[in-house]
């Protein structure tokens, strides 16, 4: 199986403070890995460091083939940040005008949308359910719908990667359970490779292969099964609370 | 009234008026979104620096530019790199300069004596003086940053919307933060002949905030901006000469009327809805 993403003794620093150190690990193709641990833990310095958004004090993170420093694939990644809830709501650009920026990473400037283009972003929500929504403010929807809406701004490039952030934190139970529903049928059925990142171990065990728990370290790194048996991690979360987050799913 | 459009001057002024216009009703939909109305005021008030440097330098008219495009260009860069380097926010930095600025026209004037009313006419402007070189300028800086802001147009939608995002999409967001505020520069030197230093940044952000009330997506939003600025500015005009008004007040009266109508229509729109 070909690595799509390398990471190898990453230790990044913010004002002189370690917030990770030493991680090591790997996502292979068409994988679905879960990066899971307590707030506070390095997760979303980890996305960062990955995206080439925070540099890196030492160590290196191989991502599609390239360096994450240097990094050039674009429009082979689809991101989904954490957040969207503070996105500015009186934004005035219509559903279709969002999902179309996800296009912009393929071309070469000025980065003019076709219309082939459109009917791509008009396929894509309507993939995701929402194409009646096309022509609507972003700001005029829902949570739920919103989260939909740059889904398929992520997605409407047909990525190799799909890295997510806590891409459910504003939404409530029955929209989040859905809502991972369909992304592990993607991974399933196109073959999408896919990172989540989440503070709920519940939902790594029932969607994810592989976790990696962090907490400024990698404390653990497999599949839910060996985490869940691991004396290690029995260890460290005491038996009790090891019984609660692996039969939580 | 007809009359009054067969006047060279008006008909300077009218299209000075519209090519500013249009360039500010551009500019001011990003800078709103981006929460980055008050760097025109930043910009303005530090062309009243750049204006009496000119003015000391022995520069009038449309030379005066020589001195203020680039001084202009300069301050624009520097308030990012103050707002990143120093560990400032946007709205600190902007205060810094500014102030700078007008502490600097208000030292320049004050040693330089006897050009205070030059540099008063440049505080509230004065449309109805432009000059045709002055007019020549304005379309060659109109069609430079109409072009750049057509090349750009996409990411700098995609900035708008979110930095993060934009960056992971491969846009260079520090590159497009730089001309955004360079383009900005350009378009505040060229304004204060319009409506004055003290209100560039009135139509910066009137036109935008205005079309923001009642457009339905970004493209409507821009070229709704657009239509509300030409309409202020050349109502603004007309006004000011029918009624022997100050031009550049009367524009920006003018501007604030229509955004009001937009916020009215925009709230009977949302009670229609309700009921």
């Amino acid at each position: 199986m070909q690595e799509l993403i390398k990471v190898d003794n990453l230790t990044c620093r913010h004002a002189g403070v370690e917030v990770l150190s030493g991680i090591t690990f790997s996502v292979e193709r068409g994988e679905y890995l879960g990066i899971v641990g307590p707030n506070g833990s390095g997760k979303s310095t980890l996305v960062r460091a990955l995206l080439g958004l925070m540099p890196i004090s030492q160590g290196f993170i191989n991502i599609l083939g390239e360096s994450s420093e240097s990094f050039t694939k674009w429009n082979q990644l689809g991101y989904l940040p954490q957040n969207m809830g503070h996105m500015n709501p009186s934004f005035p650009a219509t559903v279709a005008e969002i999902v179309q920026m996800g296009l912009l990473a393929g071309k070469r400037l000025p980065r003019r949308i076709s219309r082939d283009d459109h009917r791509e972003v008009l396929e894509m929500l309507e993939l995701l359910g929402i194409g009646h929504l096309h022509n609507r403010l972003i700001g005029e929807l829902s949570g739920g719908q919103q989260q939909r809406v740059m889904l398929a701004r992520a997605l409407v490039n047909k990525p190799e990667l799909l890295i997510m952030d806590e891409p459910t934190a504003a939404l409530d139970p029955e929209i989040r359970e859905r809502f991972y529903e369909m992304i592990s049928q993607m991974n399933k059925t196109s073959g999408t490779t896919v990172l989540l990142v989440t503070h709920d171990s519940g939902t790594i065990g029932k969607y994810a292969y592989r976790m990696l728990y962090l907490d400024k370290k990698a404390l653990f790194w497999g599949t839910f099964e060996e985490f869940c048996k691991s004396p290690e991690m029995t260890a460290f979360f005491g038996e009790h609370s090891q019984h609660l987050i692996c039969h939580r799913h | 009234m007809i009359e009054m459009f067969s006047y060279g001057f008006i008909q300077r002024a009218l299209l000075a008026g519209i090519l500013i216009g249009v360039l500010c009703a551009v500019l001011g939909v990003f800078l709103v979104l981006r929460r980055l109305s008050l760097i025109g005021d930043g910009l303005a008030h530090t062309t009243f620096g750049a204006v009496a440097l000119a003015l000391f330098a022995g520069l009038q008219g449309a030379a005066m530019l020589l001195v203020s495009l680039p001084a202009m260009l300069l301050v624009s860069i520097g308030i990012l790199k103050l707002a990143s380097k120093a560990r400032l926010g946007g709205d600190a930095a902007i205060g810094i300069v500014s102030s700078v600025g007008i502490s600097l026209g208000v030292m320049l004037a004050v040693v330089g004596k006897g050009y205070g009313v030059d540099l008063f006419s440049y505080l509230f402007g004065s449309i109805l003086a432009i000059s045709s070189a002055e007019l020549v300028i304005a379309a060659a800086l109109f069609i430079i940053v109409m072009a750049l802001l057509w090349f750009y147009y996409n990411e700098l939608v995609a900035l708008t919307f979110n930095e993060e995002i934009a960056s992971v999409s491969g846009i260079k967001v520090g590159f497009l933060n730089n001309l955004l505020a360079a383009l900005t520069a350009l378009t505040v030197v060229l304004a204060m002949k319009l409506v004055g230093i003290m209100l560039i940044s009135a139509l910066l952000i009137l036109p935008a905030s205005a079309a923001l009330q009642v457009a339905r997506g970004f493209r409507m939003t821009v070229i709704l901006a657009v239509l509300f600025s030409i309409f202020s500015v050349v109502g603004g005009i007309v006004i000011s000469f029918m009624l022997n008004l100050p031009s550049g007040a009367t524009i920006i009266l003018l501007a604030f009327t229509v955004f009001s109508l937009s916020f009215l229509l925009r709230r009977i729109r949302a009670l229609s809805h309700r009921y």
